[in-house]
């Protein structure tokens, strides 16, 4: 009888130590198998940097970075590839964009947080939310069928001859509206952190709110709206459809914001269908994919290094 | 001191005004959509692929795009998923005491989260000219599952971050494995699983950059992985470079389809999160 006890007693012992074991070890595969999904995830990173550079190297061989960046004439059939063009209407259009966004976005961000009533507060964050979903081809369309006729008859007129709407200026302004919920959301936050002791310090020394913000909110602000507007200037480089649609897309470096512009995303876009049909045309197209992604990687690393300083130190 | 008060009073016009103008986008937006969508809008447009001499004006719809687009939407979702989860529970769970390799990798989500869709566009072009894949509704679930991932993350890891540590130390202290406790952290965050589907889901169906080159175009809908697939922002995009009115107002038509679709979806996602952030007060 005793011996029964100790028998059944052990064999139950033994059982549990092996499911034990067993779920350990299902634990310690698991663990593996996640560190794996995560590397290889975050891996891309790399990956695809190496991978467009690798494509880009038939064309780094025949032409130096020098003469891609700096060189204007873009001749794919005589292989001549000069990106001047593309970079400057980058440019053009992403500065026009950030100059009509940052102001608008600040001072809704900070109507917003500093004086807009719970109510109105409530009411209004939806639509920063679902401006930012809209997909890029509806601002596209959008920009075709509102921005270019209001710039063809309304603005254009008063300052050149004639323009057809397509420009980069129809590109900044439809960039401009994409990039409005990402500073607004990133400003705002920011400005939530600011802690009311200094506003009230300020206040209480005779101040007006205005007086507070400028002097207070802003100036503690800053790195978190230089965060805002390096994120969004990113984000304004690598759009491609909607301004694919309204920017007129002529290989030509613009000199005013009613001329055409022809931004390097919708040089890819554009082209895809004939790349494989003219020699080096395809790494051509993959080394301004490289640009865009280099240039990108910079601004979103410092953007998120600011970002995540500022919240460590209200952490502290 | 009048000085003063009148700067004051200026400032605060310009950021009434301000939100006014950003606020009104999306109306304006929507309401250009509608005004010019509705009258080319009818039955045949959702039910119909796109008949003989569709792109000269005569009958069909945009049936084979609108398929498209939730095939590779749903795809790239699913795909993203099944890599996400994992990754979320990783750095919450089995990275304990390791807080600056955990912060690193957050930030590189969100790095990851900052590359346009063109750049994962053209590196799942890459892709499938490595393996052999032809332009089909595989290559563009590879592109845009690349391009979820980032959102997947991000999000599920700011879900799982509001689970209270009590929850966590509760079950680890009964003697469960990490993982065993991870099953009850994933129960507890469903909503917000929820929430990263219909993210993810809303930016895929929207996104074109990444599926131009990855899954083709075609007027029929898609029966295997290997046959090219019509998206619906493409669909739009080459329609409206049509010279035909018809085929124009089409386009718009179908950008009106196209943002009904978005806006159920993204407002969906905010009740969810308005519902789960009540939960968690």
């Amino acid at each position: 009888m005793f011996k029964f006890l100790t028998l059944t007693t052990s064999s139950t012992f033994t059982t549990s130590t092996t499911t034990m074991q067993l779920r350990l070890l299902k634990d310690k595969i698991l663990a593996k198998l996640m560190l794996v999904l995560t590397l290889a995830s975050v891996s891309l990173l790399l990956v695809i940097g190496i991978g467009l550079y690798y494509k880009s190297i038939p064309l780094l061989q025949r032409l130096s970075w020098g003469t891609l960046l700096t060189s204007g004439v873009w001749k794919p059939l005589k292989g001549l590839f000069g990106f001047y063009p593309f970079i400057m209407g980058t440019l053009w259009v992403t500065g026009i964009a950030i100059i009509i966004a940052l102001p608008l976005s600040l001072l809704t961000s900070l109507y917003i947080v500093e004086y807009a009533p719970a109510r109105v507060k409530r009411a209004l964050s939806p639509f920063v939310n679902l401006l930012s979903g809209i997909p890029p081809v509806i601002f596209g369309v959008w920009g075709v069928l509102f921005i270019i006729p209001l710039i063809q008859k309304y603005i254009a007129p008063h300052f050149v001859e004639y323009s057809t709407g397509y420009s980069v200026l129809a590109g900044g302004i439809v960039l401009a509206v994409m990039i409005f919920p990402l500073i607004v959301s990133i400003i705002s936050e920011v400005l939530r952190t600011i802690p009311q002791e200094l506003k009230d310090a300020s206040l209480s020394l005779g101040a007006t709110k205005w007086e507070t913000i400028k002097k207070v909110v802003l100036r503690k602000a800053l790195p978190g709206i230089i965060a805002a507007t390096v994120l969004a200037i990113s984000r304004a480089f690598g759009e491609t459809i909607a301004v694919l649609m309204v920017c007129g897309n002529n290989a030509v470096v613009p000199h005013s914001v009613f001329d055409t512009g022809y931004p390097l995303p919708a040089l890819i876009a554009n082209n895809y269908g004939e790349m494989l049909s003219i020699p080096l045309y395809d790494s051509a197209l993959m080394f301004a994919a490289l640009l865009l992604f280099i240039i990108i990687l910079l601004f979103n690393i410092i953007s998120r290094v600011i970002l995540a300083r500022l919240e460590r130190k209200l952490a502290v | 001191m009048r000085r003063r008060k009148l700067e004051e009073l200026f400032f605060r016009s310009l950021m009434v005004l301000s939100t006014v103008i950003v606020g009104g986008s999306f109306f304006l937006i929507v309401g250009t959509i509608f005004y010019k969508g509705a009258p080319y809008m009818n039955l045949d447009m959702i039910t119909k692929i796109p008949g003989g001499g569709f792109y000269i004006g005569k009958e069909g719809g945009v049936l084979n795009a609108i398929i498209g687009s939730i095939y590779v939407a749903g795809g790239a979702t699913v795909l993203g998923l099944l890599i996400s989860i994992p990754v979320a529970i990783f750095i919450n769970m089995y990275m304990d005491g390791k807080k600056f390799l955990s912060n690193t990798l957050r930030m590189a989500y969100d790095v990851l989260f900052g590359i346009p869709s063109i750049v994962y566009g053209a590196f799942g072009f890459l892709i499938m000219v490595y393996f052999g894949i032809r332009a089909s509704l595989l290559g563009g679930i590879i592109a845009v599952t690349l391009l979820v991932i980032p959102i997947l993350v991000r999000t599920l890891d700011e879900v799982i971050r509001t689970v209270p540590g009590e929850l966590r130390d509760a079950a680890l202290s009964l003697g469960a494995t990490r993982w065993e406790t991870a099953k009850v952290v994933l129960r507890q965050i469903r909503p917000g699983i929820f929430t990263a589907i219909l993210l993810s889901f809303g930016r895929a169906v929207g996104d074109v950059a990444s599926v131009m080159f990855t899954a083709g175009f075609s007027d029929n809908i898609p029966t295997s992985l290997h046959q090219p697939a019509a998206t619906l922002p493409l669909a739009i995009f080459f329609q409206l470079g049509s010279a035909v009115d018809e085929v124009q107002g089409r386009g718009y038509a179908s950008a009106l389809i196209l943002t009904i679709i978005v806006l159920i979806i993204t407002i969906l996602a905010e009740l969810l999160i308005k519902k789960f952030s009540k939960f968690r007060n």
